[in-house]
Order: C-alpha cells, then structure tokens, then sequence
C-alpha cells in the first residue's frame, strides 16, 4: 500500500475498533445475498469517500447516496427564480455561501452579482435580519435552502421580525422535508435498498418516530447514525443485524446528540410560520407532493413570494446531467457521462457536483485515493 | 450550513433574552439558544450550532469528537468557520 492510502487509513481515529466492526459486518453478510444500503445525508456521503468506508465493506454490501443534500436538490428554476428577486428594484438578496455557485438556467448567484445585483453571503438568517434593520431602504430577502436543520432557524428569524415590526425583510422559502422525498423512493420501481442510514442533523430536529412508516410499511430497517467513521460503520452493522434476524425496526445509534422525540420547540417554530406546499420540485426526483415548505397566511408580510411577482420559472435539467440518477442511487457518480470531465467542482454542471456534501464532489475530491487503494491492494 | 459546529457556553445574555455568547473555534460569537432552553441552557455548557442557532445541548467529549472531525473535513469547515466569524448576529 502506498503512502496516500496509509494516510487515509491513519486518519481513524480507532483504527482498531474500526477493523473490528468490519470484521463483524462481515460475519453478518449471508451467502449469495447483496445488500443496499442508503445513506441519506450529504455529511454521511462526505465521510464514506473522504474515509474510504466502502474499502472496510464486503463486496456484498453496497452504499447508496441518497437525495440528503439540499444544495444538490434544489432545481435550477428556483435558483432563476431567485435571481430575478435579486435583480428588482432595491434589492439585496442574502444567501448561505454554499449556494453561491449553484448554476440556474441563466448562471449562478455569483453571475448575477457580477452583473450587479447587491448579493451578499450570510452565515445565519439572524445576519439577514440585521442587515434589513440597518438598511431600512433595502429590501432585503434570505434566500432559505435546507432540510430540517435549517428549517428552525428561518422560522424562528420571521417570528423575530414579526416581534420587531420590521418591514423590509422577507424569505424566499425553498425548505424541503425529509419523509416525503423517502416516501416517493420508496415508490420509485427501480429502487433496490435494504436499509437505510438516517439523518443525524435532522433527526435532532423531527426526531426517530417519523421514520416509523419505512420501518413497519416497507420492511426497511432505519438507523439513525452519526458523522465520524465509526458511526456509520457501527449503523451498517446494527442494519445488517437486523436484516440477518429479519427485523425492521427504528434504531438510534446517535444517542449521543438525537433525542428519540426531536427538538419540540424547533418542530413548533416550524408549524407556527409555515405549512407543506401542495408540491415541490426536486432535482433529479421531479415533483413531490407536501415536500416542501412554504410561508403561512399569517406570516404573508414576510413571504417574498407574495411580496414580489416571482415567475415560477420551471427548467429541464442540463440533458448531459444525470444528478437525478445519482440521487437515485441508480448509479453511481462516476458512471455518469460528464462526470470529471465536463463537470468538476471548478467548473459544475450538475448541483451534486457543486455543494462539497453531493456525492459527485465528494466522490471526485476523495474517490481517487479509494481508487489507487483498492488498485494498489489488488497488485500487492 | 449543514455542518453543526459545537461551541461552548460563555455567558448567557441578560439584555437579550435568549441569546448566549458561545466560544465558537476560539472565538465568541452571540448564538441563539431558544430552541434548547427547556433543556437548560449554563456557561460552561457544550452546544450544536447551525446557522446561528443552538439545536442540541452535547457532552464536551462530543464536541471534541465533532471538532477533530470537523478539521478533517478541511476547507468545507475553514469556509464554516469564516461564515461564523463574518457573522454579526444580534
């Protein structure tokens, strides 16, 4: 083994538990069984390439990056649509930095700023909130991406705008939730998934219970897992036994920070400012009934859709871009026909190859190590 | 935005209700801890951060965990980090 790949095995922390958990997973693999197991969160894909997790797996057992990205699933109309708030009279749009380069059918947050259009980068909605108040003739609008980790912030930031009174801030509300868009891969015919690895982030926020439905409907096993090595390595193996007992259940292997029933006060934020969208459009997945967020009635002095003519732009994507496919999980992002060639992070044409939590990002930032590795350990 | 960075109780403010000044990689930052009150929120204590919000109140060796893990995610974390320290949430 070269010297990269020993840095990347060095990089365990318990190099040893590590092993050991691989050595278990394997004795749970049954003969002439294969396995798919889907990790939804972007942050899972992140530490499976940039740890090479899939070198410790039996060839059996094969992980599928799920659509838990929200930067990856946005669709390039929103981003247009977006963009054309940016470009009206007064405006100063406010976004988180990973969104910045996220291409639309007329370029990203990034062109339009070079055109002109005051954008500015924010780390919290709060940072949005103070940028209106100190610029009472701006209009000033957060552009809001996220699951449900995110979700809270927004709402708690409209519900403290409400409390000041402040005229000139609003949201262009683009959150998703997380269930619907399990619910329409659990429809989708060519889905071939085992189990699932859930959400860390997220369940802090909606809890386990939701996940409920995958378990006792669809006869899918569901652990909710950490972010180091070791958690995801440990779900793989709390899946794989319950699939070798032939059970499927909720289980929590992130204790140390999920509580089973969420984050109450952050689920009743959420409720009090928004309710689900009749439907939503998801990158790669189409249109999903109840999969996103959107501002109440209540809360309409503080819903850029309302405040400004949005056009609804819709866009195809790219036809080269098959982002869909891979957050599908139908391939894998090497094998799509642009992937490191006419699409890297430098230059993307798909959103999954944009934020460095898609899979095509982290599969070209890490996956070639993983590749010497196993071409390496091969010859050896 | 969606790394959870921890940070760690410094004081809570007596003037703003609900905000906490939180020692965040070596820097204090004003957090917003709303949404964990219920849980009880002191100096000293470790806490979950995204976007400016606290959303889980952790154990110190979980934050050293996540921390440890976080510097290994390299630029994504510096870019986190830089986002937090442009921040001037009140």
């Amino acid at each position: 083994m070269g010297p990269e790949g020993m840095r990347f095995v060095d990089e365990y922390r318990d190099r040893e538990k590590a092993q050991a958990l691989a050595a278990n997973i394997a004795t749970l693999v049954e003969p002439g069984r294969r396995y798919g197991l889907m990790e939804i969160c972007g942050g899972h894909t992140h530490t499976i390439y940039k740890h090479g997790i899939e070198d410790y797996l039996p060839e059996e057992v094969q992980l599928v990056h799920g659509p838990g990205c929200p930067v990856c699933v946005i669709p390039m109309g929103r981003i247009d649509d977006a963009i054309w708030i940016a470009e009206q009279d007064g405006v100063t749009m406010t976004s988180f930095g990973d969104l910045l380069r996220v291409p639309g059918a007329r370029g990203s947050f990034l062109d339009a700023k070079a055109r002109g259009a005051d954008i500015q980068m924010v780390y919290s909605p709060l940072d949005s909130l103070r940028i209106a108040r100190n610029n009472p003739h701006r209009r000033v609008v957060f552009m809001a991406i996220g699951f449900e980790t995110t979700t809270p912030s927004t709402a708690m930031t409209v519900l403290r705008a409400a409390a000041e009174g402040l005229e000139n801030f609003s949201v262009f509300c683009n959150h998703v939730t997380i269930i619907p868009a399990l619910q329409a891969l659990l429809a989708s015919p060519d889905l071939h998934i085992d189990g699932f690895i859930g959400p860390g982030h997220v369940s802090t926020v909606i809890g386990c219970e939701p996940y409920r439905f995958i378990a006792a409907e669809h006869g899918r096993p569901f652990v909710v897992a950490g972010f180091e090595p070791l958690d995801i390595l440990q779900a793989i193996q709390m899946l794989l036994l319950q699939l070798r007992e032939g059970r499927s259940e909720v289980e929590n292997q992130y204790t140390r920070v999920v509580p089973w029933e969420g984050n109450q006060k952050a689920l009743q934020a959420i409720d009090e400012v928004m309710e689900p969208r009749p439907t939503f459009e998801w990158r790669g997945l189409g249109w999903i009934p109840d999969s996103a967020m959107r501002i109440r009635e209540k809360y309409a002095r503080f819903d850029a859709e309302r405040i400004f003519d949005v056009p609804a732009t819709r866009v195809a994507d790219p036809p080269a871009c098959q982002c869909g496919e891979v957050l599908r999980g139908t391939i894998k992002p090497w094998e799509c026909k642009v992937f490191g060639t006419a699409c890297t992070p430098e230059t993307p044409i798909g959103t999954c190859m944009v934020s460095s939590e898609g899979a095509c990002a982290a599969y070209y930032n890490f996956g070639r190590f993983t590749r010497l590795r196993v071409r390496q350990a091969g010859s050896a | 935005m969606c790394l959870g960075i921890p940070g760690e109780v410094v004081t809570l403010d007596a003037e703003r209700p609900g905000m906490a000044t939180v020692n965040v990689g070596g820097a204090r930052r004003q957090v917003n801890v709303m949404l964990i009150e219920e849980d009880g929120v002191a100096p000293g204590d470790w806490v979950l951060i995204h976007v400016g919000f606290a959303l889980a109140k952790i154990d110190e060796e979980e934050a050293q965990l996540t921390l440890s893990h976080l510097e290994e995610m390299g630029q994504a974390y510096r870019d986190e980090l830089q986002a937090i320290s442009d921040s001037r949430i009140d």
